[in-house]
Order: structure tokens, then sequence, then C-alpha cells
């Protein structure tokens, strides 16, 4: 009894001290936007009150407002297109599904196989070329249609009822009717899963922007705080501010929907 | 007669459903992915290509800092995937016991990672372990190290702080599979199990693993594409460095695309020899995982 009882502190150790390791980064993170760069050097851990200080400095140095728009819009952007394009088709698969439609998602979802780096260069010379570069169909282009979402949408597409879809046929609901009045009220958390997901990944998407959006004024948030590291000295405070902007809107998304994005994540796993 | 047309409507609209999407996938995946294959069989600088045949695929048996950047990302994957899943499979048998208490926010601070953004999480692992970051100040005050080390211009403590901002960033991650996955294994085995005396590592070996080998098959196929295709880290963390000690493969086809003068058919060359890997390694592993 007695050893059950070390073993069942020792878990707790164990998942207080991962804990701690997983929350670290965060509360540094936060805490080094507070300070300046020559006391988070020194190791200060405490909440300091530069950060008006800091935000000015960043505000000075690069386009922050700019930047932060640039992101929020291409990733909203990216998640309207993407939830429209996708659920149409997992829906579309589901819903008719036949032979024919089966062998084309079998397909598809060959291309979650395809390493981006295998597709960078070709796709930077068609985007060059159908000038593209630093616009925002530019940067959602390549993310809005995903296999690991056509497929989310077909699996969630499964539980609903066929006999609704014929009951409404016999209403004399056209087919889009159904999918537009029907299935996407009734399927709103498959939707907000996808939505969160979606979001985030084109919020945080670094590599594609990185090779399409050369100019300033294309810039998104994860370009910008990597240029700040580029000089000879990197400050701290306003590197760790810029995180911290960059990482609020995920972090909140996160606090708040954590069910729905769990869900986004497994996606079709189930 | 009247349904039979009905029928080929609703059909119609069936593949009017699929189409957009699929197209997407065709034009900016599948047409890529074969131009890079033409492209690869073709050599020069920007733009100015001319076909050369498989010269580029026999360049890269030869080129050093390819076959760095393999050996590098092969060092990755098998440190940083078996940790890193061991990790997360430990986890999710903890967070899935009835009794644990305070559960919900264990699970919250877990996924929490999750959260941030690639680039993010290498911002505040650099800064850790810069030259005056907080993990030389503690350890000099702990007495651990005399002077400060300098992390990430050692070649292997460079990649370790590399393992380690992963490992940090992808565990919970994966966590939220397994125990999603252990979710749907029947409480009741377990039960039948303690009655017949197993122990908890017995119960873990014989049942938690076995039950969930698809789980954990998806989990190792996804994290070692992800890491064969391992960019915003390294390029954040180390750009490549010391040297290119810690370059990745897909570091370098960027860099052999974008920076310097351009070599667009060699760049499509590495990457049809990550995409060889990924295709390997996945089908390697599915073989194993249906043996077992």
């Amino acid at each position: 009894m007695k050893q059950k009882h070390l073993a069942t502190i020792a878990t707790y150790v164990f998942l207080c001290v991962v804990c701690l390791f997983s929350v670290f980064p965060f509360y540094f993170m936060i805490v080094g936007s507070t300070n300046l760069s020559v006391d988070i050097v020194k190791g200060r851990l405490f909440f300091g009150t530069h950060l008006i200080e800091n935000f000015k400095t960043l505000a000075s140095t690069v386009k922050l407002g700019n930047a932060f728009w640039n992101s929020l819009r291409n990733a909203l952007a990216n998640t309207v297109a993407s939830l429209f394009v996708c659920s149409l088709a997992g829906y579309g698969f589901q819903i008719y599904r036949d032979k024919g439609k089966d062998t084309l998602m079998g397909l598809l979802l060959l291309s979650m196989m395809v390493p981006f780096a295998a597709l960078m260069v070709p796709l930077f010379r068609m985007f060059s070329q159908a000038r593209l570069l630093d616009t925002t169909a530019g940067f959602i282009l390549p993310t809005i249609s995903t296999a690991f979402l056509i497929f989310f949408f077909r699996q969630s597409a499964e539980s609903f009822p066929m006999e609704t879809v014929q009951a409404a046929r016999v209403d004399g609901l056209g087919e889009l009717g159904i999918f537009f009045r029907i299935f996407v009220p009734i399927m709103a958390p498959t939707f907000s899963a996808a939505a969160i997901v979606t979001f985030m990944s084109a919020w945080n998407n670094y590599l594609w922007p990185l090779i399409i959006m050369q100019s300033q004024e294309s810039q998104t948030m994860p370009l910008l705080i990597t240029g700040l590291t580029a000089g000879y000295t990197t400050d701290y405070g306003i590197l760790m501010l810029s995180v911290t902007i960059t990482t609020l809107p995920t972090l909140i998304l996160f606090f708040t929907q954590q069910k729905r994005f769990v869900e986004g994540v497994l996606g079709s796993v189930k | 007669m009247a349904k039979t047309t009905l029928t080929k409507k609703i059909n119609l609209y069936g593949w009017l459903f699929v189409i957009p999407a699929a197209l997407f996938i065709f034009v900016l995946n599948f047409y890529p992915m074969v131009s890079a294959f033409l492209l690869s069989l073709q050599t020069g600088r920007g733009n100015n290509l001319k076909f050369a045949g498989l010269k580029n695929y026999a360049r890269l048996f030869q080129d050093e800092m390819f076959l760095t950047s393999v050996g590098n990302v092969i060092t990755y994957l098998v440190i940083q995937v078996p940790v890193m899943l061991t990790l997360a499979l430990i986890l999710a048998s903890i967070l899935n016991d009835p009794k644990l208490k305070g559960k919900g926010i264990f699970r919250t601070l877990i996924f929490l990672p999750c959260a941030t953004s690639l680039v993010s999480s290498a911002m505040i692992f650099k800064s850790f372990f810069s030259i005056d970051g907080i993990a030389n100040t503690t350890l000099m005050g702990l007495g651990v190290l005399q002077s400060p080390m300098s992390w990430l211009t050692h070649p292997v403590w460079a990649k370790f702080v590399i393992i380690l901002t992963i490992t940090w960033r992808w565990t919970g991650y994966n966590t939220v599979f397994y125990l999603a996955g252990l979710q749907n294994i029947d409480r009741s085995v377990y039960e039948a199990a303690r009655i017949d005396g197993a122990s908890a590592s017995r119960q873990f070996f014989s049942i938690t693993i076995p039950l969930l080998k698809p789980v954990i098959l998806l989990t190792t196929i996804m994290s070692t594409n992800g890491t064969l295709q391992l960019f915003d880290e390294v390029r954040n963390i180390t750009n490549g460095g010391p040297g290119i000690a810690t370059l990745s493969i897909s570091q370098y086809i960027y860099n052999l695309s974008f920076m310097y003068n351009p070599q667009f058919g060699y760049a499509a060359a590495v990457s049809y020899a990550i995409l060889v890997m990924v295709a390997v390694l996945s089908f390697i592993q599915i073989k194993v995982g249906d043996k077992r």
C-alpha cells in the first residue's frame, strides 16, 4: 500500500515537471516582453515595467500593424476558402458516394505524402510567372484544398443521415440548398473545429510566405519575428514582445476552443 | 425514365461538389510534383536551364552538403521521434487514468505548446540557449558550468537544442492522438487485468501498446514526415550552422533555390530525394506495423 502511495506521488511529480517544462517558455516569452534586453540577458524572470517602451521600439523598427493585418487577412481568407472548398468536397464524396468518387478520394489522399519541399521550387516558378508573389491569393492558393480537411469533412458527413437528404429532396430543396441550409448548420461544430486548425496553420505558416512574400509590405508576423534577429545584436525585449503578439491570437483560440481544437487536430482519426 | 434522369442529375451535382477541391490538388500538388521531376532532369543557373538527364541525381551522391543534411535529418529522426513518442505515450496513459485528479488542467498544459508557431518556439529556445541566455546563467549559477557555453555554435549541442525545441512543440500534439486512442479502449479490459494481478507496467506493455498500434503507426509516420521536412526550427535556431552541422534537407533545398544563384534543377533533384525517403520510410513503417 505504501508503495502504491509513492507511485502516485511520483506520477504527480512527473506530471508537474512536464507541465512546468511545457509552460515555462510561454512564461518566459510574456515576462520577456515586459523587460529590457539587458535584464533578460541577466536572467530576470519577473514582470518588468518596460512593456510600453518595448512596444514603442518594436513599432518604430518594423511595420507591426501592417504585418499583423497581413497575417490576419491571409489567415482568414485561407480559412474561409478552405472551409468552403473542402466541406463541399467532403460532403460530395460521402453523400454522392460511388466507385469513381472513392477512387478520386484515394488519389487525393496520396497528396498528403508529398513533402512541401518537393513542391516549393515549381510552385514558386508558377506563382512568379502568374504574378502572384506578394499577394493574398498567392499565400492561400497552395493550402486552400487539403486532403486532410476533405477527409475530415467526409468522415463527419458519414454521421449525417441520408434520410434527411432524401426528405429535403422530396420537399423540393435543391442539392446546394440541402448542403447550405441543412448540412452546414447541423455540422457547425465540425466547421468550427476545421476553422480553428486551418486558421492556426495559416497564421503560423512560415516556409511558403518566406518564399513568396518578398516585399516589406506583404510581410507576415512570422517573417517579421525572424527579421528581428537578422542584425548583429538581438534586442530580446522586442523579440519576445513580437513572439507574444504573434502567439496571443492562437493562444486565445486554444484556451477558448480547446475541445474544438482537439477535434480539429485529430481530424478524421477517431 | 424520370427516375434515371433525376439520379443522373443528382450524380452530376456530386461531381460538381468534389471537382473544385480536386482541381486545386491536381494543379497545386500533383502538377508541380511532376514538373519538379522534369526540372530535376535539367541543370543551369536561374531560369537558364538545359536537359541533363540523370546528372543531378549522380551529383547527389558526391555532394557533401547533401549527404551531411541527410545525415543530420536522420540523426534528428532516430533520436527525437522515439523519445517524443514514448513520452507522449506515457503522458497519455497517465492522463487516461480515471482516478487522476486535476486531469483537465494537466491536459491543457501538456497540449499548450501546440498553440504556438514553430517560428515562435524556435525563437524562445534560441533565446534560452544564446551565449548570454538563461540556460548559461542558470547552469553557471548552479556551478555546473564555469564559463558560458556556446550551445548554438557547437555541432552536437546545437543539434540537442533543435531536438529539444521539436520535442517541446510536438509531444503534447502526439499525446492528443494517444489519448483519443486510449479512450476507445474499453475500461473493462484494464479492470480484468487488474483483477488478474497485472502490474501497471504490465498493463501498459500488454494492453495499451498492442491496442494503440494503429495510432502509434500513424503518429510515427506523421513525425517521420515532419522531421524529414524540418525547416522552420533549423533555419531560425542555427541557420544550419555551425558550418553545415545542423543543416536540414529542406533548408538545403531552400538555400539552393532562393539564396545566391538559384540552381532550380539540382534543388528539384534534392527534393525528390526527400520524396523518395518519405515514401520508403512510410512503406517500411506500414509493413513493420502490420507484422507486429
